[in-house]
Order: C-alpha cells, then structure tokens, then sequence
C-alpha cells in the first residue's frame, strides 16, 4: 500500500522558541473532543496565543510573516506529554510537513510519522542559527532534504538527523504500517498460540 | 547473559522484523476509551476492515464523562456525540464496553488492573500515555495515538523500535509522609522531562520492592512525564496475591501456573541495562512542583529557583504561575484540591487522603474534589465510609472519571485558579483554564492543602502521618 513518498520539504520556516512544548500546549485539550481531526488547523497552540495576544505580543502562529510555513523550527523535547495525535494532526492540517527540532518526545514522534509528518533532528547550534535567520529573513526558503541529511537556507546548510528506517518509511511512502502488519495473519496468530495467556495456562 | 524483562516479553511478542526496521509486536491487550479512538473506528470502516480480536479489546468510557449528572443525554452534546460514537463502534465490531452505569466503569488504568486483565508478561498498549501504569504488573504497556490504535484493531499488531532499559533502583526507608508519588516526581526532577525518551524504565530496589500494586502504579504511570514510553516493576509475591481472584485472573490450578510463568518473565539477576541509577529513599521529602512541567518541583520546603541567571524557560514557568524567584512554595494559597486520576485515584489513595482530613474541614475559599479512579474504588471506598468522611470536611464527593486531571467534562478550573492536584500533569492550561495553575504533589499533600488553603508540609499538619511505604 504506497503512500505518499516524502523526500524533500520545502517551503517557508516558523520558528517556535522553547523546550518541552507539550501536546497539551500544541492542541489543548477541549479540541479532543471530536469524533474527527477535522479542523485543528485552527486550534493549534490556541491558548498561547490568546497569551500571547493578551501580553500584546504577537505567537508565531499568528505571525503574518510566518502564514503559510511548511516547516517548523523547534527546541528539545517537542511534543512531550499526551498521545494525542490531535497534536501532529493539527499541525499537519495547518501546513506544517516537516518538524526540525533539538529532540523529540517518542510518542509524538511516532504518531508524526503514521501521518507522514517528518520529524528531524539538529543540533543545538544550528537549530539555534535557523530561528535566527528565519526571524531576520521570514521569507527565506527552507529546504529539509531527507535524502542528503540536510537542511538548506539561504547562505547555510545544516545537517539534520533521523533514524535510517524513518527516513526509508518516508522516502518510500512505507510510512502507512498498516498494510505491512496486516499482510501475515499467520505468523501473527503463530506467535499468539504461543502465549499462555491466551491459550489458557 | 541474563535478559531483562523488556527483552522477554518484546522476544515473547515479536513477529517478525518488518522490511522498514521495526518489530511488528503482538499486543496482548488493547485498551481504549472515547477520546482517541472514534476516528480508528472511521478509518477500519472505510478500509473495509474488522477488529482482529475482540476478545484481547476492551473498552471504557472515562475522558470526558461528567461526574455528577450521569443520566443520558449527557447535557455537553459534544461528550454524549462521543460516547455515542463509542457505542456504536463497540457494538458494531463486537468490543465489550464498561459503560456509564456499569459496576466495572472507570479510569481505563484503574479497571484494567482491578479487573485483572492487566498481568505481568503481557504487552499492553491503549491511546493513552499514562498506559505505561500497567507496568507496575510487569507488563510492558505503551501509549498509542490514533492511527496506531487503528493498526492495533486491524491487526492486533503495532510497529514499534526496540527499547533501552534504565534501571531505577529506590532503596532505603522512604521518611514519614513521603509516598510512591513523590518518588516518581523525584525520577523526574532528577532525569529530566526528556531523559527517558528511547528507554523503559525499570523500578527495583527494596523500597520499590516494599510497595503496594497502587503505589507501584504511581510510581510506572508517570514514567511517560519522565520521557520514558515504558516503565514496570517485575512482578513478584505482591503482583500475584493482588492478581489472585480478580475476574479476568486465572483461576484455581491454572493460577499455580500462571505464576511460574509470570515470574519466569521477571528480569534475570544477571541481566544487563543500558543504564542504572539509584536514588536513596531516605534523602526523599514531599514534593511539589513550581512550574509547567512534572520536572519542575522540589521539596515542600524549598524555594522556587531562578533567583538570578535564570534560563528563559524558568523565568516564563515562574511568570505563568505567578511566582516570584525565590519564593518558598509552601504557604502558597491555592483554590482547588482534586485529589483522583489514574495516578492517584486508588481506593489505598482516597484512604490516605481520607486520613488526612479526619476531624478537619476544608479552608474557606478552597472548592475540593474527590474523583474515585473507577465506580469500583467508589464503591469500595463508600463501603468504608470514606465518602461521609470527605463530605463532613467539606470535599465534594464524585462519581468516578478522569474529571479535573484534564478538564474535558465540566470539572475545571476557572480563570487562573491553583488547583493542589494528585494528578500527573502540570501543563499550562492542563485542568481545563486556559490560565489554569496546577501543583502536583501527593494526595495525601492535597489532603493537608485543602484544610489549610495553602501549600502544606503533610508531615507538620498532623502527627500521625503513616509511612508512606510499608
Ligand atoms: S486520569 Fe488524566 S492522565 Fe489518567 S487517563 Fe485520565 S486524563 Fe489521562
């Protein structure tokens, strides 16, 4: 089952300063309750930004220089806290393809990559020069190449990380697992006549 | 070289490798509940697809259900929208559901282990991250999101990388007044919010050994706040005598031998970790936390910290709580206590809490809650009589949900109220307010916050305080 091959992002930066952004920041909670990801786009860090917006200061996400951004530039340990996968579904909606951060929390991690959202990592200093430029140049382009390990910007080229078979997943539109858990029922059922709890002790 | 319980179970549950890298594992039990799954629902009816075993799913309803006023329709429509949903996707695909009004109802990670469905050597995953409490059994049991929930009801299997094992070995007498929660939030301070990510946790050590399945509950379920996916506890004596006559348990000679095989999954003695530390139990004190994240805590009778040279992220957790540097935290006023979730929503919890409050009252201004973790603590508790001690000291007596630990029913704080809370999460706007303030501590912490309306040294509020760990 192919889904859409992710190679290279490109596009327009937002950065987003702090460590530990959790998922309840990203997609507060009151937004769960749907039946559907439909619509997150516009809940995305919704309550930073009403304070932001009450302290007179302007969330990047509300930032007009940063509409439009496909990826996004963040510190250590995004995406900390719930499971939620409201939280990469917001973000995804929003337009965002590609997150470069210091680190990321696994499950977050791992949900981003079920949808096809690519997480990648670099390191302090450069995460730190790519905020920097993009809050100096807003309009420079990004390019986040999974390929050659880089993320290019204009007059910099950085090298980002991500685990070998995560690129491959993206790369090749394997990113949908579940077509390949689905494909060996035998085996499956092999392991499970196996367990005693499940045959019974 | 012996194997550590993560590596018997994973081995136990593999599979195959998949052509992508990762271990295609066998889930011995998935469990779910309304907020994460209608769309897993809507993707396996659109493919074409059913729910691969039933019988190894088992749903609940405990997110957003209110805790008064249970009758249907529930008065948020969008809430009674999801439970609907919930029961329809239940009774269409054949997944038993413990419903509002069912004796077996609750927090997902408290009926799990009640029911005795939880057992040691099972892998256990649910759309939830606070599935790693399971581990307390010897599980390895792991937060999910929706399109893996998805994956888990088509196939009863779920694509995962292999883990590394850090072993946290708590040894030593716990003090006076210091329980399984500040231990966990002790972890957390001292590795960090992120230091987990890559690893499961594993808790020995004698005092880890000493505790109760509840308060090796609280210690596995907030391994995710630590960063760690996965934590448990080999299950010994104290896991099987919990297990022992619990509905889903075996029973008579088939629990001889459940035995021997579930301590047979326990990590051998000569098993070897990525990684081990030790935290001495005698050097532990209550703890709350200052900031927005489980991270940010220290002792009760310590000062918030960022008095001078402050990283940027201290100062804004500081501005959010409306601290100053330097502030001691006790004496701090609160406005809410909620002491319930699956963190510390067990009957042996309300107990504890209950204690506490014994010929008190709640201060003046203060609203307290207590939300049983399931219907079965509530009505072991009521039993006790512990619902009248609650009411008499002012507390509000609820039925049983995550309630105020995430405020998706009406149970919220308003504006930016501080809510001393026995919960596990500290986020902004985490109870329900967008500006909400919440300091995590234990119950029995909340207990002593509630009567004197302020950040409490437990162990100067009355004399009798037990030990936390027997
Ligand atoms: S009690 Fe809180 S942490 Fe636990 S499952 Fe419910 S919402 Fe999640």
């Amino acid at each position: 089952m192919g889904a859409e091959k992710i190679q290279v992002i490109e596009g327009r930066a937002l950065p987003l300063r702090g460590d530990d952004m959790d998922t309840d920041r990203i997609m507060p909670a009151r937004f769960l309750k749907s039946v559907t990801f439909e619509g997150l786009q516009a809940h995305v860090f919704e309550d930073d930004r009403l304070a932001a917006a009450r302290a007179g200061q302007v969330h990047p996400f509300d930032d007009p220089r940063f509409q439009g951004a496909s990826i996004l530039l963040a510190n250590r340990n995004y995406g900390a806290g719930s499971s939620r996968e409201h939280a990469p579904q917001g973000l995804r909606r929003w337009g965002i393809g590609a997150v470069v951060a210091e680190s990321f929390a696994e499950i977050f991690f791992g949900n981003s990559l079920m949808i096809g959202l690519a997480c990648v990592t670099a390191s302090p200093q450069d995460v730190a020069a790519l905020m920097s430029l993009v809050e100096r140049t807003p309009n420079a382009t990004l390019t986040v190449d999974l390929q050659a390990g880089t993320c290019q910007a204009p007059g910099m080229t950085v090298a980002i990380s991500i685990p070998g078979h995560v690129r491959d997943m993206l790369m090749t539109g394997a990113w949908d697992t579940t077509g390949l858990l689905l494909d060996n029922y035998e085996q499956v059922n092999a392991v499970a006549a196996k367990l005693p709890y499940l045959t019974g002790f | 070289m012996g194997k550590t319980l993560l590596q018997k179970v994973w081995d136990l549950h593999k599979v195959r490798t998949l052509p992508t890298g990762q271990t295609q594992l066998f889930i011995g039990l998935h469990l779910i509940h309304e907020v994460t799954t209608p769309q897993a629902f809507d993707a396996l009816r659109q493919r074409g697809w059913t729910v691969a075993r039933p019988d190894r799913t088992f749903a609940t309803v405990d997110h957003i259900v209110p805790t008064r006023q249970r009758q249907r329709p529930f008065i948020d429509v969008l809430a009674e929208d999801m439970i609907a949903s919930l029961e329809r996707n239940t009774s269409d695909f054949g997944v038993p559901l413990y419903d509002i009004g069912d004796e077996r109802q609750g927090i997902v990670h408290v009926i799990g282990p009640e029911l005795g469905l939880t057992q040691p050597g099972m892998t256990i995953a649910c759309g939830d991250s606070h599935t790693s409490t399971h581990g307390a059994f010897g599980a390895v049991a792991f937060g999910i999101g929706t399109s893996q929930v998805r994956d888990v009801l088509a196939t009863q299997c779920i694509a995962l990388e292999p883990l590394k094992v850090r072993r946290i070995r708590v040894t030593g007498q716990l003090p006076r007044g210091v329980y399984a929660k500040d231990v966990i939030l002790t972890v957390i301070q001292r590795l960090g919010v992120g230091g987990g990510n890559g690893y499961a946790y594993e808790y020995g050590g004698d005092a880890i050994e000493r505790m109760s399945m509840d308060e090796r509950m609280t210690v596995c379920n907030m391994s995710i706040e630590g960063g760690a996916r996965v934590g448990y506890v080999n299950p010994d004596e104290t896991t099987f005598q919990y297990m022992e006559g619990r509905p889903f348990a075996p029973q008579g000679e088939a629990f001889g031998r459940a035995k021997a095989w579930w301590r047979s999954t326990a990590s051998d003695r000569d098993a070897s970790y990525d990684d081990e530390v030790e935290i001495r139990a005698a050097e532990l004190t209550p703890v709350v936390t200052w900031g927005v994240n489980p991270g940010q805590s220290i002792g009760v009778k310590g000062r918030v910290p960022g008095a001078s040279g402050a990283d940027a992220q201290v100062s804004d957790a500081l501005a959010y709580m409306g601290l100053t540097a330097g502030q001691p935290i006790a004496g701090m006023k609160i406005d809410v206590a909620f002491i319930g979730s699956c963190t510390n929503g067990r009957l042996s919890d309300l107990q504890e809490a209950a204690r506490i409050v014994r010929g008190h009252h709640v201060a003046s201004g203060v609203k307290a809650l207590v939300v049983p973790g399931s219907v079965s603590v509530q009505k072991a508790a009521e039993r006790e009589g512990l619902d009248a001690t609650f009411r008499e000291a002012g507390f509000e007596w609820r039925d049983a949900g995550c309630s105020m630990c995430l405020g998706m029913n009406p149970d919220k704080l308003e504006g930016n109220q501080v809510c001393a809370a026995s919960s596990n999460r500290n986020f902004k706007g985490r109870q329900g307010s967008p500006t909400g303030r919440t300091l995590l501590m234990s119950p029995a912490m909340v207990a002593a916050a509630a009567i004197t309306g302020v950040v409490t040294d437990v162990r100067e509020l009355v004399d009798e305080v037990p030990a936390g760990v027997r």
